[in-house]
């Protein structure tokens, strides 16, 4: 992305006095910031955000149907005719409300965008092909897997995604990301897997066919000791794999 | 009362009646699909079908079938036919013969789609069509770009009829600052679907023509590219859904300010920043449809700030709404609880709608059954309390009888108990990772306790929804004979005898200076 597109969102968030809490912490540790936790955190605000909204006017209403229902001494409806200014005032007033309302949302859903596009450089990364129906990964050495995909924990994986058939999407729950795969373009996302031992469940989320709801992977994460061997040893297993590699990557580039 | 009469008549009254008992019919079978559905996703792995195939026809035909052959058509079939002509103080429509053609229209489309249900290899690409899918599918494309043709074809000769009504036939003194606020909002859809409706024909064309002639809009091996449908599909059926939600506020206007004996709070704002604005940004928004399906990254965040836009038109609409009910004199018959309950709805689906605009948020949320769970909310269930408010509401002037209060407060109490169980939980269990479009859950099997939950509040829903449609039949038959102003509304629809005769009054109405559709009658 360009440097104005970034800068923009973080003016805005500045304007309104709404930094987003987790960039911050995050910014004087690690260089990683993980678009899972950044999502956990802005989904907490907006779920709090909307939930102020809806009670208010839940309440509102409520009171209103009370107050003003109907019995002996209110037989007929007596609402204000509004003054000129009273009702160009009842269209101002709540527009910049919910307008700045909507920027506040707009400007940190806008950085955890940035977050969740811009792939740390030090990575893993993953050419995927998908089909009806199973998720066919490949190594940068030419290892490949079928429906399950070993990580190291603590680095940052890429998948480069195409489909061969129809569209397909990786989507990982446990990461809070998903995307696409389709014939003739390609995606990319990523995610940062962290705790050693764990398997994360993923699924197709995109309608692909017949037996769409059936097409699942999963996500292994391996100590990075213990990646690399596994990784070493399927890498002079399947050697003769290293050219459909180089094939790949030579596709890939000349697509997009 | 015979057939031919009614299959050949012109009246508007009669043409929208036709439209109305098509939609029901629509949303019968649309109802039991989707009972079908929940009932196979009562336990994880096969349930009632060991063909997952039986699944997603019924899925299909449940989408395209709710949405085309129900909510449009009754909304913009049935009471733009039975209530413009009659709030504007007009005879008929401008043009009576093609709006007889749009109901035939939009019959032979209900067959076609019924139609489904019999034939060998149904369609099963969903009510969105996506190629390259739908271009390579054993199932019969075809007949879903035909109902997708016949119906938006009904639906645009309809459109060029209305706006030509309002336009050229209200009644002497009745000027647009006066118009009630559903008819707005109905001109307000039918321009959308001017616009729109040939984008959607085009797109739907287009995959037939990939499948069955070789050609390659959407095929990337040849040129083509098949974010192209995607784009195309939801430019159109974006603004369809204010297609739906226009003419569905505008009916709970009609309806909260005659149980209020008020007033409708700040009119213009209503009209030129509500209605106006829905219309101004509904074209602006559709990518956020496509938040996760590899579009370029500056579209979507663009993308993502016209549609948190959206809410502040839609929140003026929601303020008029409300302040309708202030310093009212508010009672509770069948039609107002309804439409009570749709504001209920609409703030939850609205609200929880905020969230699927973020982009960054929607990479965790698209295409699962949070999704499901918000449409259902602010458009699905909120359109259809809207239906059935309006049907109660206008029921005494449509057939001159009265339905039975008591029944219709149970069915509502029924069905708002039920969709609640239903449509929260696939909030609930889509935030946790739950995907759309599944027949099988077997790797997520935790889930089965909230889908069982689920199945059980479709019933409940589905019994509300049987006893108002019975308490309707019943009412047409054999109720009460209906006064011709029971709810004591000043709008020009109840000024005339229920039911209406043929040609509406003895002689047109006109209106004086001061003059309003709302507020308690002047006796
Ligand atoms: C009346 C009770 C209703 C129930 C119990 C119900 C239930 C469901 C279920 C279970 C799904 C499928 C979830 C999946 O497998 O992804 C679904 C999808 C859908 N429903 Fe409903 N629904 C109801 C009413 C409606 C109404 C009134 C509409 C009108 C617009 C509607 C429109 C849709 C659409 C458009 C889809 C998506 C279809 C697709 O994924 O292609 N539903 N509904
Ligand atoms: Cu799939
Ligand atoms: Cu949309």
């Amino acid at each position: 992305m360009h440097k104005t597109t970034k800068r923009i969102p973080l003016i805005l968030a500045g304007m309104l006095a709404a930094t987003a809490a987790w960039a911050e912490k995050t910014a004087s540790g690690s260089v990683i910031k993980d678009p899972a936790a950044g999502w956990d955190h802005l989904w907490r605000e907006v779920i709090i955000d909307i939930t102020i909204i809806g009670i208010l006017f839940a309440l509102m209403t409520a009171y209103f149907i009370w107050k003003y229902r109907r019995r002996p001494g209110n037989e007929v409806g007596n609402g204000p005719k509004l003054s000129a200014a009273a009702a160009v005032a009842w269209v101002v007033i709540p527009t910049f409300v919910f307008l700045s309302d909507d920027l506040y949302v707009a400007a940190n859903g806008w950085q955890l965008w940035n977050n969740y596009r811009e792939v740390p450089a030090d990575r893993l990364e993953i050419q995927l092909e998908t089909g009806m129906y199973s998720f066919d990964y490949t190594y940068p050495n030419g290892v490949r897997t079928q429906n399950e995909l070993k990580v190291p924990a603590g680095k940052p994986v890429l998948l480069r995604m195409t489909s061969r058939d129809t569209l397909h999407n990786h989507f990982i729950p446990d990461f809070r990301v998903k995307e696409d795969s389709m014939p003739g373009r390609v995606t990319y996302l990523w995610f940062l897997p962290k705790e050693v031992g764990k398997e994360h469940v993923v699924t197709c989320a995109s309608y692909c066919g017949v037996m769409h709801s059936y097409m699942a992977s999963k996500i292994v994460v391996l100590a990075p000791e213990e990646f690399r061997a596994w990784y070493d040893q399927e890498g002079s297993k399947q050697g003769g794999s290293i050219k459909t590699v180089a094939e790949n990557k030579a596709a890939t580039a000349s697509k997009s | 009362m015979n057939l031919k009469e009614w299959i050949f008549t012109t009246d508007h009254k009669r043409v929208g009646v036709l439209y109305l008992i098509g939609s029901i019919a629509a949303f019968a079978v649309a109802g039991i699909l989707a009972l079908l559905m929940r009932a196979e996703l009562s336990t994880v792995g096969p349930t009632i079908t060991a063909n997952p195939t039986n699944y997603n026809v019924w899925l299909y035909g449940h989408g395209a079938m709710m949405i085309l052959g129900f909510q449009i058509p009754a909304l913009t079939g049935f009471f733009a036919n039975y209530c413009i002509p009659l709030m504007i103080g007009a005879k008929d429509v401008a043009f009576p013969r093609v709006n007889a053609l749009s109901v035939w229209l939009f019959y032979v489309g209900i067959i076609l789609a019924l139609l489904t249900f019999v034939m060998p290899d149904p369609p099963d690409v969903m009510w969105t069509g996506y190629p390259p899918y739908s271009t390579i599918t054993t199932g019969n494309t075809a007949m879903y770009t035909f109902t997708v043709l016949i119906l938006g074809f009904a639906s645009i000769i309809g459109g060029v009829n209305f706006l030509t009504t309002v336009a050229y036939m209200r009644a002497p003194g009745l000027t647009w600052n006066k118009l009630n606020i559903f008819v707005w909002c109905t001109l307000g859809a039918f321009v959308l679907q001017l616009i729109f409706v040939p984008v959607l024909g085009t797109a739907v064309t287009l995959i037939s023509l990939d499948k069955y002639l070789g050609t390659h809009f959407f095929d990337p091996t040849q040129g083509g590219d098949v974010l192209t449908y995607q784009n195309l599909f939801w430019f159109y059926s974006h603004p369809a859904v204010y297609v739906i939600f226009l003419p569905f506020i505008g009916v709970i206007y009609e309806i909260v300010a005659t149980f209020s004996r008020n007033r409708v709070f700040n009119y213009k704002m209503v009209v030129y920043g509500g209605v106006f604005g829905v219309v101004a940004l509904s074209g602006e928004v559709w990518v956020h449809h496509l938040y996760v399906s590899g579009m370029a990254d500056w579209l979507r965040i663009g993308q993502m700030i016209t549609t948190l836009m959206i809410s502040v038109p839609v929140g003026l609409l929601v303020i008029g709404l409300v302040g309708t009910l202030y310093k009212g004199s508010i009672s509770f018959e069948t039609p107002m609880l309804y439409a009570l309950g749709v504001l209920f709805l609409f703030l939850i689906g609205g609200l929880t709608g905020i969230p699927l605009a973020v982009t960054s948020l929607t990479v965790h949320l698209a295409r699962t059954y949070y999704v499901v769970g918000h449409f259902h909310y602010v458009m699905a269930v909120a359109g259809t309390f809207a239906i059935f408010a309006g049907v109660y509401y206008w029921f005494p002037k449509v057939t001159g009888r009265m339905y039975n209060e008591f029944w219709g407060k149970v069915g509502f109490w029924i069905t708002f108990i039920g969709t609640n169980l239903v449509f929260w939980t696939m909030m609930d269990i889509g935030v946790k990772g739950m995907p759309r479009r599944y027949y099988d859950y077997s790797h997520f099997s935790q889930f089965e306790g909230a889908h069982q939950l689920m199945t059980l509040g479709a019933v409940i829903l589905g019994v509300g929804f049987v006893i108002a449609v019975l308490n309707w039949i019943i009412g047409a038959a054999r109720g009460p004979k209906a006064p011709d102003n029971p709810w004591n509304s000043n709008s020009l629809e109840w000024s005339t005898v229920s039911p209406p005769p043929h040609g509406n009054w003895p002689v047109p109405p006109s209106v004086g200076a001061d003059w309003y559709p709302y507020g308690a009658a002047k006796k």
